[in-house]
């Protein structure tokens, strides 16, 4: 159950967003920017970069939602999402998205963990500036999220079809508007009432 | 020096922010909402928490920037600033913030750490869901905001006058009017 009062059907970040939508709208705008707005990174990339983070931190909703999102990007291919998540050097990735992925890691246990040599390192394989600062500012606000979505205990499903349907529209329309606006009843009933 | 090419002359968030000012503005719109809109709980009680979490993540430019701000709407009480950093439980503030501060804390840890008893201890001690909801996700904001000026290896300049300036600048003005300073006028209004 989650620590307050949410709106009920809308399960992960969906309900926070619903709860206080003054904090929504930046939040928003933020993830769309990040993973979804024009950058010489592709969208499957960072959503994968998103997923990871979010698969460190242990967060349900967002690796699952996230991982959809990227799998939606790449042809379906959730068996890279689960690879990239589990091992990343060993995937068929990029040099240079396995550099960016470890730069990622390290902003996850912390900011003064991200290492020069690291960094030097996605430089050589390619990265620029730019990569690099969205690598950093997407494990960073994914470090924002997660603690978001599990700090209030939302109500993260186990539902593969919902996590797919949502991938599809995230890779599809982005962030900027609910990938679920209205609350589902068949998923509401399923909900533990415990 | 930092892990990239930023502006010169711009500390901490600043450079970053002037450095791709397309992901600035929400960043500044939600710490804007957060500390400085409209909240039933105090611009110091807020501000108290960013500074808590930032000093336990250990990012110097966050928490003194965050610390002046603080002191700023607190009647310029840098000493309480500096009791709720390292003892928050014996420090002279509510006891509503201090169970606050609890959740701020298991927030800054990772969010399954939040329990259910220091919400209903929140709760007991008179805080709202919407007071609740504002303290996790402030908590879980400078997670972010932490991460992003140590993740990039800002300069953090050891001026503590250049704080204390700026944090009353912050107090009376807030975030997105001082953002103009350093963003493009498109970008920042």
């Amino acid at each position: 159950m989650p620590h307050i009062s949410l709106p009920e059907g809308l399960p992960g970040i969906t309900s926070g967003f619903a709860f206080r939508p003054e904090t929504a709208k930046p939040m928003r705008e933020l993830a769309h920017t990040l993973l979804h707005g024009p950058s010489t990174l592709t969208p499957a990339e960072r959503e994968l970069i998103a997923t990871y983070v979010s698969s460190q931190n242990d967060c349900y909703f967002c690796q699952t939602s996230h991982g959809a999102a990227a799998a939606a990007h790449l042809g379906r291919n959730s068996d890279l999402v689960e690879q990239v998540k589990s091992d990343f050097l060993h995937a068929a990735v990029s040099e240079k998205l396995k550099a960016l992925l470890m730069i990622a890691g390290q902003v996850q246990q912390g900011g003064k963990t991200v290492s020069s040599e690291a960094v030097e390192k996605a430089r050589l394989q390619g990265a620029t500036d730019l990569e690099i600062h969205d690598t950093v500012l997407i494990a960073a606000a994914f470090c924002m999220f997660n603690r978001y979505v599990d700090g209030l205990a939302t109500w993260q499903p186990r539902d593969p079809a919902m996590y797919s349907k949502m991938g599809e529209h995230l890779a599809t329309h982005g962030y900027l508007t609910p990938a679920i606006s209205t609350p589902a009843p068949e998923l509401s009933a399923k909900r533990p009432r415990s | 020096m930092p892990h990239i090419q930023l502006p010169e002359g711009l500390p901490g968030i600043r450079g970053a922010m002037a450095y791709r000012p397309e992901t600035a503005r929400p960043l500044n719109d939600l710490v804007e909402i957060l500390l400085h809109g409209p909240n039933s709980l105090t611009a110091g009680e807020r501000e108290l928490i960013a500074t808590y979490v930032s000093s336990e993540n250990d990012c110097f430019y966050c928490q003194t920037i965050h610390g002046a701000v603080a002191a700023a709407s607190l009647g310029d009480n840098e000493a309480l600033v500096k009791k709720v950093k390292y003892d928050f439980e014996h420090a002279e503030i509510s006891e509503k913030l201090k169970a606050l501060l609890v959740i701020a804390g298991q927030v800054q840890r990772g969010g399954k750490q939040v329990t259910t008893e220091a919400v209903v201890c929140a709760r007991y001690l008179g805080a709202t869901n919407l007071e609740i909801h504002d303290t996790v996700l402030i908590a879980a904001a400078f997670c972010m905001f932490n991460r992003y000026v140590d993740g990039l290896a800002t300069t953090q300049p050891r001026d503590e006058e250049m704080y204390r300036e700026r944090g009353k600048r912050i107090a009376r003005e807030g975030y997105i009017n001082i953002s103009k300073e350093y963003l493009p006028a498109e970008i920042a209004d």
